[in-house]
């Protein structure tokens, strides 16, 4: 292992980066949507005060359920969210390769929400059980989309599934979001993302009016700190994996700078609007919705992809 | 703890708990969240579980039936958390005072560490009352 693997994963796309830049976001987040409203919003390092003052508190563990596991389930998540901003941090910035392709990084993916479901179901709390259950519901509903849409660029990219090989395909012959089934499947992209950090249409599993912040409701002091942390830290992670995978990557020279951060925070506004202006929808339209509708427009952009348009 | 409770003076998270009122507090409480007043630009947030919560806002004389409920949410709150009695009723009782059946002596169901007096309390004065809470943080 060589020494700039450390600074990679505790540095600059990894940790510190990932971190700070997705509380900064997170600002971004509340403060449009207060917008939305006619709200003033939070001022600038609302989320680092929240972090911070979250890190003080007791921790409760509840006295049914599994001690152990509500306890390791934020931080292996929060490992995760580091392994995986890490790795698209690499491929993004240095164009190079941390030994992951994009299979990990699905795998990685689909840990965080194992992650969500266990830690909501050891608590033993009726609200949280629930919020897991619609948690597996919308893995089930979303997974299957999210990885057709990450088999268009890989086609694309003729049989590629390194993330830098992807991204050296785009600055040789344009960026895959330029075609047809690269247009689609960023479209669909954008809702499996919604889901997966489920964001309000989708953020059945969280359900704040019903059931109280779902799997999170039990968690008190620095787990929840921690998991407030890595949803705020998603921000980064997805809309850098699109931009990777789509969008051609950031060129951190002159005017590219200036095109890196519209780009960034395009998609981010993008997905800020798509929460403030639609309603919570239920569990079997968000099922009906991706097996649906999602599911065969990414396998439309699949076969678009596979005769090259 | 200088520099901790700046923090915590700055990420008031406020959790609602009504403990038999006439509702009336209730209403004006979910006013402070409207685009009129806003709280959330002093970074106070309402959530749904108590374990989230730093302040509770406690609402309404505490009757016989509910005193055993808001000393369990009581406890289960992580601390440090404050409490604070908005309204007439948590400190005086207001005009249910002389009722059969509430609670003799509330401090000892749940502590109260301050009061905003008011039937109900106007946002306005309940803004005074978290800034003087601040203050108090704030040292």
């Amino acid at each position: 292992m060589k020494p700039e693997f450390v600074f990679y994963l505790l540095v600059f796309p990894g940790l510190l980066f990932t971190s700070v830049l997705g509380l900064l976001i997170g600002w971004v987040d509340r403060k449009v949507t207060a917008r939305f409203t006619y709200r003033v919003g939070p001022p600038l390092f609302q989320n680092f005060n929240d972090f911070f003052k979250l890190l003080g508190k007791e921790t409760i563990i509840v006295k049914e359920g599994v001690h152990s596991l509500f306890i390791v389930a934020p931080f292996i998540a929060f490992g995760v969210m580091v392994l995986i901003s890490a790795i698209i941090g690499t491929a993004l910035f240095y164009q190079y390769d941390l030994g992951a392709d994009i299979i990990v990084v699905m795998y990685l993916l689909m840990i965080y929400s194992v992650m969500i479901i266990l830690g909501g179901a050891s608590t033993g709390n009726v609200y949280s059980s629930v919020g897991a259950g619609r948690e597996i519901k919308l893995l089930l509903a979303d997974e299957l989309a999210f990885i057709l849409i990450c088999l268009v660029p890989i086609i694309k990219s003729g049989y590629q599934i390194k993330l830098d090989s992807i991204l050296m395909a785009q600055v040789t012959n344009g960026a895959f979001i330029g075609s047809f089934s690269g247009l689609i499947a960023f479209i669909i992209g954008i809702l499996c993302i919604q889901a997966k950090m489920a964001l309000t249409p989708f953020s059945i599993p969280e359900a704040e009016t019903e059931l109280v912040e779902g799997p999170l409701m039990e968690y008190s002091g620095p787990p929840l700190a921690f998991w407030k942390l890595n949803q705020l830290m998603m921000y980064v992670a997805f809309p850098f994996l699109l931009i990777l995978l789509f969008w051609g990557g950031f060129e951190l020279i002159g005017i590219g700078i200036l095109w890196a951060v519209l780009k960034y925070l395009s998609i981010v506004v993008l997905m800020i609007i798509i929460k403030n202006t639609n309603p919570r929808i239920r569990i079997d339209t968000a099922l009906h919705f991706f097996w649906k509708i999602a599911t065969p427009l990414a396998f439309i952009a699949i076969i678009l992809a596979v005769f090259g348009y | 703890m200088g520099w901790y409770n700046k923090r915590l003076a700055k990420s008031i998270w406020v959790f609602h708990m009504s403990a038999s009122p006439c509702n009336n507090c209730d209403i004006e409480i979910l006013d402070l969240l409207t685009p009129k007043y806003d709280i959330e630009r002093l970074g106070i947030k309402l959530v749904g579980s108590v374990r989230h919560a730093d302040v509770i806002l406690l609402s309404g004389v505490i009757n016989q039936k509910v005193a055993p409920r808001v000393k369990k949410i009581y406890e289960q709150a992580a601390k440090p958390c404050f409490v604070v009695g908005v309204g007439t009723c948590p400190s005086g009782g207001c005009c249910f005072n002389d009722s059969y059946n509430i609670v003799e002596k509330r401090e000892d169901v749940i502590p109260i560490d301050m009061y905003i007096p008011g039937c109900p309390p106007k946002p306005e004065a309940m803004i005074e009352g978290v800034a003087k809470l601040i203050g108090v943080l704030n040292g």
